[in-house]
């Protein structure tokens, strides 16, 4: 049921675009590409659906559950609602990586700006996990550490942009901060398939543990968990979903924060069934935000984070109003 | 199964919060630990359970350090219901208690039908079996307290901790609550505040002050005017009566912010300074 779910997105993805491919020449270009089928097709088609739509939609329906589920499993161990993906200061340091090599040439030649933005999200994971241990005890230390850390790396990020990016840079830089998939082939995807999967299996493995955390960590220690170590794993595999996401993709926001309290409105708050269906809402939710971002203005591509922003806020101002009615 | 502390002691920064304390907890007994607050009764409990490492000295479960066992095996054999435990999740009355059989279940190891009898019976057992589908912020303070117990219970431990059980529930309750713990026949330790309910349900009380144990006994050899007046700093009266259960009735005293008052005792001690 889920994987029909997913396949038929996937197939919306490649199908829909600026010039609409019928289903069944995408059908019969997987066919040829995966089996060698030998359907004769046009060429020109074949490309699109290949090699640009499809990668593209795979990867966004990675990233998407990628982000979810680093939001269900933050929000279950962090005890708040307002927890994502990016509170550990990924995006953030994310995008001060991308800035120092797109602007600043840092590492010149060696290093592409995905690579630049994954250390630069691993470097502000490890300051602000450094932060939130010196911080002392408890889920606020890590919170702040988060904001705090954020706060430095985005304004070490305006820093480097004002001071020496052209207009033109600026822009591609500003485009590329709002989540941008355009660029997006299937070496990324190849990227992006093992990262999501040791994510989701990361995570199931620990689903009994997260349910454990409901009223707190203490509680959740005394239940027989290893608190320290369960933290370190989940947020650990979280962290490493989330700055590979960004690094191909860029930082999209509301995804990690939105779809987990969806996920948990419409099947409830068991993690062995939370985490699968959160992954699968934030793909095929992901999938439908990329194919908006391409036919929402023709001949632009908007940035996909502009869409899942524009969908995302309404929709948390709801979750936030049912939280208020039974509160 | 035994617990005990060997001098075990635990400091925030350079504040002391359990300093030095030993303590042999008997099999079966019900031990109540009081004492003013901020006098470390909850960190003392954190200690015993395990889930916090003293700084010094030892917790011992059944003859081995409780550090040098895993979680879960602890877990299988003593349970802690922390004060005031809360969430915001959509989470029903019986979710809650199917969270105690956690210690029992791995990544593969599926739910069985011997958990779902431990939760059924469990959920009889603290008379919340009739609200088993109600959501969690639907329920009052004392069927949540039930439920906390009840996920304790689940954990088919030998030891219950308890600390500060009946925190915020009406007279009822807090009887009704100390009296289902008293009925499971484990070994109890519960942090109490209320020194009747301590006196009447408690096979021994010990008492904290300032992070120390100060005194451990049967309540009417604890429970001494004396005692209460240099530990909680209030006048009582004390009455045993032939059973050997022992009543305390507090004196209002001016200026001092007695906790509880009863109405004099005809000895005129209770006069007003304006």
């Amino acid at each position: 049921m889920a994987l029909v779910v997913l396949v038929a997105a996937l197939w919306l993805g490649a199908a829909i675009g600026e010039t609409s491919i019928p289903f069944g020449v995408v059908a019969k270009t997987v066919a040829n590409r995966l089996w060698d089928a030998g359907y004769p097709l046009e060429p020109i088609d074949e490309g699109i659906v290949w090699s640009y739509r499809l990668s593209r939609a795979v990867v966004a329906a990675c990233c998407g559950a990628a982000l979810a589920l680093s939001g269900v499993v933050l929000q279950s161990l962090l005890r708040n609602p307002l927890a994502d993906p990016y509170i550990l200061g990924i995006s953030a340091g994310a995008s001060t990586g991308a800035v120092s090599v797109a602007i600043l040439g840092l590492g010149a030649g060696i290093m592409t700006l995905p690579m630049g933005a994954f250390f630069g999200a691993l470097i502000a994971f490890a300051l602000v996990s450094l932060l939130a241990v010196k911080a002392g005890r408890g889920t606020a230390a890590i919170i702040l550490a988060g904001v705090a850390g954020s706060q430095l790396f985005n304004a070490l990020t305006s820093f480097i942009v004002t001071k020496a990016a052209t207009a033109e840079q600026a822009r591609g830089i500003m485009f590329w901060l709002l989540g941008n998939l355009s660029g997006v082939r299937w070496p990324d995807a190849w990227l992006a398939i093992p990262a999501a999967l040791a994510g989701l299996l990361v995570c199931l493995w620990h689903a009994r543990s997260l349910d454990a955390f409901t009223f707190g960590a203490e509680s959740a220690a005394s239940l027989g968990i290893s608190v320290r170590r369960t933290y370190l794993a989940l947020v650990g595999i979280s962290a490493m979903m989330t700055a590979v996401m960004v690094s191909i993709v860029g930082s999209i926001g509301f995804v990690g924060l939105v779809i987990p309290h969806a996920a948990r409105m419409l099947v409830g708050i068991r993690h062995s069934v939370l985490l699968p269906v959160a992954a699968l809402i934030g793909a095929v939710f992901m999938i439908l935000a990329d194919i908006l971002s391409r036919v929402l203005i023709p001949g632009q591509v908007l940035p996909i984070g502009v869409i899942t922003a524009l969908v995302g806020a309404p929709a948390f101002a709801f979750v936030l109003g049912q939280r208020r009615g039974r509160g | 199964m035994t617990l005990s502390a060997s001098n075990i002691s635990w400091s925030v920064g350079a504040a002391s919060i359990v300093d030095d304390v030993s303590l042999e907890v008997r099999e079966g007994e019900f031990l109540g630990l009081i004492g003013p607050n901020g006098s470390g009764k909850t960190s003392l409990m954190a200690l015993l359970s395990g889930i916090r490492k003293p700084r010094s000295g030892e917790v011992i479960l059944d003859g081995v350090p409780i550090g040098r066992m895993g979680r879960r095996e602890v877990a299988r054999h003593l349970a802690l219901v922390e004060q005031q435990a809360e969430t915001a999740d959509r989470i029903t009355a019986r979710q809650a208690v199917e969270l105690g059989r956690t210690p029992y279940l791995g990544p593969l190891s599926p739910w069985s039908a011997n958990d779902d009898a431990v939760v059924e019976a469990t959920l009889e057992n603290v008379d919340m079996a009739h609200l088993a589908g109600r959501l969690w912020h639907t329920l009052s303070g004392g069927e949540r307290q039930r439920l906390h117990i009840g996920r304790a219970l689940a954990q088919k431990p030998k030891i219950l901790l308890l600390d500060e059980p009946t925190n915020h529930l009406d007279i009822g309750h807090q009887i009704g609550l100390l009296d289902l713990v008293r009925r499971q026949g484990l070994t109890v330790v519960a942090a109490l505040h209320d020194l009747n309910h301590a006196a009447m349900f408690c096979d021994r009380i010990a008492v904290m002050q300032a992070g120390r144990l100060v005194a451990v006994g049967r309540p009417f050899e604890v429970l001494t005017a004396e005692r209460i007046r240099d530990v909680f700093g209030v006048e009582a009266a004390i009455e045993i009566d032939i059973e050997g259960g022992c009543h305390i009735r507090f004196q209002a005293q001016s200026g001092r912010g007695g906790r509880s008052v009863s109405m004099g005792d005809g000895t005129g001690k209770r006069f007003s300074r304006s």
